[in-house]
């Protein structure tokens, strides 16, 4: 069990948040840059003393400013991944996941090294510099030093924010599985809700040192208090003022021209977000038909192909974002300069929070 | 191409230019006349009470700058600025002043002059004054540099030693020092360069007495109007272990870059 109440300004960065994680659990902390996040982890860590907080972990009291306790970082036990790793250049793979290793001789030490690295595919490379290897091989080794320090809990600053795309499928994997297997409260913070999603078991949205939502990464994007945390979790947020519209829906007449009716109720200036992926695209001028309720004109700016989906980014009185098949871009011709209709359900569309 | 044609002549000048007196301590004479030479006595005890000197004088910079450049490199303090500025004055001293200095300062009449003397510190023509003239004037070529080297040294390494369970002072010596490796060798070799060569200061603050405070370069200077041969002879040996320095510290920093500096 991890616990942390910090009320502090660290430069910049107002922290005012709390938060629990249990053991085996991962909390992951997403927010833009700036928000306090990586602060969140050196309080945790020791690194930095906030001017007040509570910092507790499997019953060890690390830091409470009220009671002057202030345990140095080299005596918290918390596996810390910093965010480029942090590997030592002038040490061996081995060499640096037997720093932690103390009072032990040379051999014991090694062949600890050794076992930790081979837990980790990575036994062959055991005798490398930290700079002969690629991204995700240093995420391996700083993993493995990490766990040699037997830590009491994990933080991890922007686990798979230096890896190319590639191999962050791959990376994201084994950091899930190796989070499951140590059962120890894990911290992690990051800036992409993706990363968030697929890593933590709950998500808490930080905005400016605060925590503005918590919950699971479905809840969040099912629900999104605001439209920050909407935005935040990819999608598509329009403003308008909202009205009691037909047949019990929400009408919002949108800044700029244009109207939306959501299944959400609301009233008076608000904001609205739908899923890029709940978005389809028909041509101009094609009548309307079915259910989808929400029919905004836009002009097509760019075409993006990302593996088989597509995202085509619209201007209309705001800007849009769909996701659509590389099937359906084809058939519609999709390029630059070309009008069409966005449109998508009432029941995809989330009346939040302005 | 008239513009490549140039930058190959300037730098053959500058090449002739460096090189022809170094080459010429050696082509004058004879390998043989040279080993000669150093068989007078004056000659061997002016090179071993250099090396020992200039050995003792280095040891005092690393033990006490060190540290000091690790403070200056990662600590911000009021005053820091002048706090820099002062152990870096004695780069661009005259080493004439340099000698005056220390005379003014720690010489009988000095201003601590009394304080030593009642201490039973000796100073002025003694082989300690020597190695204070040394560290006096070298000093700051190993602080530049080791300044430099710590402030190059990535802050998140140090974090990180302490996240793993090493205090401060474990994660200075085991990271800290061997991240900033090739610049304290560098500031090292230019030190010892410095002190070796060191002429001036030592002469009027220590003076040249032989056997105690007649170094190298003050021998060489003594010798080079009456017995050129033997200035020849000692100069020789002076090239030969400041090239010698020059070249480990080269092969240290290529083994260095080889396995050092993160990609």
């Amino acid at each position: 069990m991890l616990r942390a109440e910090i009320r502090t300004r660290l430069g910049a960065v107002g922290l005012d948040l709390t938060f629990e994680v249990g053991p085996g659990e991962c909390l992951a902390l997403a927010g833009p840059s700036g928000a306090g996040k990586t602060s969140v982890l050196r309080v945790a860590a020791g690194l930095v003393r906030p001017r007040w907080g509570r910092v507790e972990a499997n019953g060890d009291t690390w830091l409470d400013t009220e009671r002057g306790i202030d345990v140095p970082p080299e005596r918290r036990r918390c596996g810390y991944v910093f965010q480029e790793y942090a590997l030592f250049p002038h040490l061996s793979a081995w060499q640096n996941v037997a720093y932690p290793l103390r009072g032990m001789r040379r051999a014991e030490r090694r062949r600890r090294a050794l076992e930790l690295l081979e837990r980790f595919g990575m036994r062959e490379l055991a005798d490398a510099r930290p700079r002969t290897l690629s991204g995700g091989e240093r995420q391996r080794v700083a993993l493995a030093r990490v766990l040699a320090r037997r830590p009491a809990a994990l933080l991890l600053d922007e686990p798979l924010s230096a890896l190319d795309a590639r191999t962050r499928a791959e990376a994201s994997r084994e950091l899930a599985a190796v989070l499951r297997e140590v059962r120890v409260p894990a911290l992690l913070v990051t800036h992409d809700f993706a990363e968030a999603a697929q890593l933590g078991d709950r998500v808490g949205v930080i905005d400016a040192g605060r925590v503005v939502q918590e919950g699971t990464p479905s809840e969040l994007a099912a629900e999104p208090r605001s439209a920050f945390v909407a935005d935040f979790t990819g999608a598509v947020v329009l403003t308008g003022t909202a009205r009691p519209g037909r047949e019990d829906l929400t009408e919002v007449e949108l800044d700029g021209g244009g109207a939306v009716a959501s299944t959400d109720p609301g009233s008076g200036p608000v904001a609205v977000s739908v899923y890029p992926w709940e978005i389809a695209i028909e041509p101009a001028g094609e009548p309307a038909h079915g259910s989808t309720r929400n029919r905004l004109p836009a002009e097509v700016l760019s075409v993006t192909t990302v593996g088989n989906r597509v995202r085509v980014s619209l201007a209309g009185a705001q800007p849009i974002v769909a996701e659509i098949t590389l099937d359906s871009a084809e058939r519609l011709g999709l390029r630059p300069g070309v009008r069409v209709l966005a449109t998508w359900k009432a029941t995809a569309t989330r009346v939040v929070g302005n | 191409m008239i513009f490549r044609i140039a930058l190959g002549a300037a730098l053959a000048v500058a090449l002739v230019f460096l090189t022809l007196p170094v080459v010429a301590i050696f082509v004058d004479s004879t390998p043989g006349e040279l080993i000669d030479s150093l068989g007078e006595p004056g000659a061997l005890d002016a090179l071993w009470l250099s090396l020992r000197t200039t050995a003792t004088a280095l040891a005092i910079i690393l033990v006490v700058g060190t540290p000091a450049a690790y403070l200056l490199a990662t600590r911000s303090f009021r005053g820091k600025a002048a706090v820099v500025t002062l152990v870096e004055l004695p780069l661009v001293l005259p080493p004439a002043v340099a000698g005056v200095a220390l005379l003014a300062a720690l010489g009988p009449h000095g201003i601590v002059g009394d304080e030593l003397d009642s201490a039973g510190v000796e100073l002025t023509f003694q082989t300690a004054g020597v190695v204070v003239a040394l560290t006096f004037v070298a000093s700051p070529f190993y602080i530049r540099q080791a300044v430099a080297g710590f402030a190059s040294v990535d802050r998140t390494l140090l974090d990180a030693s302490r996240t793993l369970g090493s205090s401060e002072a474990r994660g200075f010596l085991r990271v800290v020092i061997p991240s900033a490796m090739p610049s304290l060798v560098a500031g090292a070799a230019l030190a010892f360069g410095r002190a070796l060569g060191e002429f001036g200061a030592t002469l009027m603050f220590a003076g040249s007495l032989q056997g105690v405070t007649q170094t190298a370069p003050l021998a060489i200077y003594e010798r080079f109007n009456v017995e050129f041969e033997d200035a020849l002879a000692l100069s020789a040996v002076l090239v030969a272990v400041s090239a010698a320095i020059l070249l480990s510290v080269k092969l240290v920093q290529g083994s260095e870059a080889l396995g050092g500096a993160p990609r």
